[in-house]
C-alpha cells in the first residue's frame, strides 16, 4: 500500500533531505545538504570573513567541493591574490576536494565523481542547475546563504512546484541541446521558470547524451527556474560508472507516474531549426534566419554551457578542413583541463587549431566577464555561452549573439551569422 | 535604511524589465573593493545612478529584477549605496534570497508601472501596501513571509546566525 501521495523527483529529494515523508509546493522546509560546491569568486573570498565574524568553522569539510575557475588564469594582481586566498583557505580548512584551475565547477563536479542521483546539493553559482542532469536536486545560492550552509550544514527553501517539459522527436543534424534551450527562452521568457523546478522528460531525452542533458539543465537558469532535473536512466548510470561512481543506495529517484505538475510544455524536436538569441537577452531568441549575415568580430566557444567535449566536437564537425574568416577572432576555452586532453586525443583540438582557433585556459573566462580578453567597444561576438546581458562579456557597447557550437563555428567561417546546416549539406555533397 | 522600521518612504528611481546582475554588479569590477563596484552599479542603464542616489531612495522595476548570476554583490551594492528597498513585478530567485540575507527588502508588486520617476513612495511591507500619497495612488504588494521580514529587520542572515550561535554557546 502506498503511504504517500504521488510525488515528483524534486519533491522526493527535498523530502528526504528535510527528513520528512511528504513535502508539498509552498511548504517552507529546512534541508540537510549532501554537498556544497563553492568557487573562487563567491567562495572563500566572501565566506571566510563571515565565518570569522561568527567564530564558526566548516560543518563537514568532506561535503565541500571547492573549484577555482572564475579568476583563471590569474594573470593580474587582483586575480592572483583571489586564487591564492582560495588555496590558503582550502588548506586551512582541510578541504580535500579542491580542484584548482582544473576547469569550470559545473563540469568538474561530475567529472570528479562528486554527483549521483538523489543528492541535495547547493552551489555558489547560478548555473548550479547543471547538476540536475545527474538526477540531483542542485540549485544556486549567494555567498551569505552559502556561509549559512557551511556553518550549519543546512538551508531553508520554499518547496518549488515542478514544470514538466516533454521533448519528443529527434533533433535534425546541426542542432543541439543549446537550440532547445534558446527556443524555450524565447517561448517561456526569462521568468517563465517561476523559480520552480523544470523536469525534462520524453523520448527526446532518452537519446540525448549526458553532456547535452547538462546543457539542457544548465540553461534552466536563463528560464528563471530554481533548477532543472532529469531522472536518471541507463545513460546516467553508464556515465557515472565511467567516472567511478557506483549507485549504492536503493533510492527511488523517478517521478511518480501520477505526480502533479504546475504546467506542461511539449516540444517536438524534429520541428526545431537552429536558434540565435540577439543582444541583450537569451529570451531574444529565434530562428537563425532572422539574423543571417549580421557582421561579427568574434566567435567564442566557451563556458559550462558551451565548451564540453561534445560542444568542441560539434564545432569541429563544421570547421574540419575549413578556416575561420580572416577578420574574425575565433576563441575556444575548453570547459575543463580533462576536456582539453580528450580533445587533443581524439583530434578535435587539431581540427580547431587548423581552422584558426585560439585556445584559452579552462575557466569561466570572458563568459563571466571577470578576466581575460573581454569584448571591446562596439565589438560584436557570437558565443556558445548562456548569457548575453549588456556589458557582461566586456564593454557596455559590445553585443553578444548566443547560439549553439555548430552555429558559432559556421558563423566564424563566414564572419557573419550563418546557418550551420549549410556546411553540413555541403559536406554531404563533397 | 529600513532596519527596524515597519513603514518607510523614499524617492522613486524607475527601471524596466530584466534588470540583471551583470548591470547591477558588472563583472569587470568584481575583483575590486565593493565600494568601487558600487560606483558602477547600473551605469549601463543610467550613468547617473550611483552618483545621484540618495540614501533611502527606492528602486521601482518591472519583471525579473536581479535575474542572472548568484553574485550577491548585486544586492550588496544597492544596500551599500543606501537603497531603501527594491519594489518589482518579479525577482530572480537567487537575488531575492540574497537581498533578504543582506537585509535589503525585495518587495513584489505587480502594479509598479503606476509609479513615476521622483514620486515619493510610501511602503508598508507588513500591510502589503505601497502608495504615492501625492497622487492618491494605492497599490498592493505580496506579503513577505514573516521569517524573511524578521531576518531583514535583524540586519540579515549573518546577524541572525550570530544571535543563534551565541544562544547555543550560552545554553
Amino acid at each position: 500500500m502506498k503511504l504517500t501521495l504521488p510525488r515528483t523527483l524534486a519533491e522526493k529529494i527535498i523530502a528526504r533531505a528535510a527528513g520528512l515523508n511528504q513535502v508539498s509546493p509552498g511548504d517552507i522546509v529546512t534541508c540537510r545538504v549532501d554537498l556544497a560546491m563553492i568557487h573562487d569568486s563567491g567562495g572563500p573570498r566572501r565566506v571566510a570573513p563571515i565565518l570569522k565574524r561568527l567564530g564558526a568553522s566548516v560543518w563537514d569539510a568532506d561535503k565541500v567541493v571547492l573549484v577555482s575557475d572564475h579568476y583563471v588564469p590569474g594573470d593580474d594582481d587582483n586575480a592572483k591574490s583571489i586564487l591564492q586566498l582560495t588555496r590558503d583557505w582550502a588548506h586551512a580548512n582541510a578541504i580535500k576536494n579542491f580542484h584548482d584551475m582544473k576547469g569550470i565547477c559545473h563540469v568538474v563536479l561530475p567529472e570528479q565523481g562528486h554527483l549521483k542521483p538523489g543528492m541535495f546539493v547547493v552551489g555558489g553559482d547560478s548555473h548550479s542547475p547543471t547538476g540536475g542532469a545527474f538526477g540531483c536536486f542542485m540549485f544556486g545560492i549567494g555567498a551569505t546563504d552559502m556561509a549559512g550552509v557551511l556553518v550549519t550544514g543546512e538551508t531553508w527553501l520554499k518547496v518549488p512546484a515542478s514544470i514538466l517539459i516533454n521533448l519528443s522527436g529527434k533533433l535534425d543534424k546541426g542542432l543541439s541541446a543549446k537550440d532547445i534551450n534558446l527556443a524555450l527562452c524565447q517561448k517561456l521568457g526569462m521568468g517563465g521558470g517561476k523559480y520552480q523546478v523544470i523536469e525534462f522528460v520524453g523520448s527526446g531525452i532518452e537519446t540525448m547524451n549526458i553532456e547535452e542533458r547538462m546543457t539542457l539543465c544548465n540553461m534552466t537558469a536563463e528560464l528563471g527556474a530554481m533548477t532543472g532535473i532529469i531522472a536518471p536512466d541507463k545513460v546516467t548510470t553508464k556515465y557515472l560508472e565511467s567516472v567511478g561512481v557506483r549507485i549504492d543506495d536503493d533510492g527511488d529517484w523517478q517521478s511518480d507516474a501520477d505526480a502533479v505538475y504546475s504546467e506542461q510544455h511539449d516540444l517536438d524536436l524534429s520541428t526545431l531549426v537552429p536558434q540565435v538569441a540577439a543582444p541583450h537577452s537569451p529570451a531574444n531568441a529565434g530562428p537563425v534566419e532572422a539574423h543571417l549575415n549580421t557582421p561579427l568580430d568574434r566567435a567564442y566557444i566557451g563556458a559550462c554551457t558551451g565548451a564540453k567535449l561534445g560542444d568542441l566536437q560539434m564545432a569541429a564537425t563544421i570547421l574540419k578542413g575549413r578556416k575561420s574568416a580572416s577578420n574574425i577572432r575565433l576563441m575556444v576555452a575548453p570547459a575543463s583541463v580533462k576536456i582539453l586532453a580528450d580533445a587533443k586525443a581524439d583530434g578535435t583540438f587539431d581540427i580547431l587549431v587548423a581552422a584558426g582557433a585560439e585556445f584559452l585556459e579552462s575557466g569561466c573566462g570572458i563568459c563571466a566577464g571577470y578576466i581575460g580578453a573581454l569584448l571591446g567597444e562596439n565589438e560584436v561576438c557570437i558565443s556558445s555561452t548562456a548569457r548575453n546581458f549588456q556589458g557582461r562579456m566586456g564593454a557596455s557597447s559590445s553585443e553578444v549573439y548566443l547560439a549553439s557550437p555548430y552555429t558559432v563555428a559556421a558563423s566564424a567561417i563566414r564572419g557573419r551569422v550563418t546557418d550551420p546546416r549549410e556546411f553540413l549539406e555541403r559536406a554531404a555533397h563533397d | 535604511m529600513t532596519n527596524g522600521q515597519k513603514t518607510f518612504s523614499g524617492r522613486a528611481w524607475i527601471f524596466g524589465d530584466g534588470v540583471n546582475t551583470d548591470v547591477l554588479a558588472p563583472g569587470r569590477y568584481m575583483a575590486a573593493p565593493v565600494e568601487e563596484l558600487a560606483s558602477h552599479c547600473l551605469e549601463a542603464l543610467d550613468p547617473s545612478f550611483a552618483a545621484n542616489l540618495q540614501p533611502g531612495d527606492l528602486i521601482i522595476a518591472g519583471e525579473d529584477f536581479g535575474v542572472g548570476s548568484s553574485r550577491e554583490q548585486a544586492a550588496e551594492v544597492l544596500k551599500l549605496l543606501g537603497v531603501g528597498a527594491v519594489i518589482a513585478k518579479s525577482f530572480g530567485g537567487i537575488f531575492f534570497r540574497n537581498a533578504y540575507n543582506l537585509g535589503l527588502l525585495a518587495i513584489v508588486c505587480k502594479q509598479t508601472s503606476e509609479i513615476k520617476t521622483g514620486d515619493k513612495v510610501h511602503v508598508a511591507p507588513e500591510a502589503g501596501e505601497i502608495s504615492v500619497p501625492d497622487r492618491n495612488i494605492l497599490l498592493t504588494s505580496e506579503p513577505v513571509p514573516d521569517f524573511l521580514l524578521e531576518m531583514a529587520n535583524q540586519g540579515g542572515l549573518v546577524a541572525q546566525l550570530e544571535t543563534r550561535l551565541s544562544g547555543n554557546r550560552e545554553s
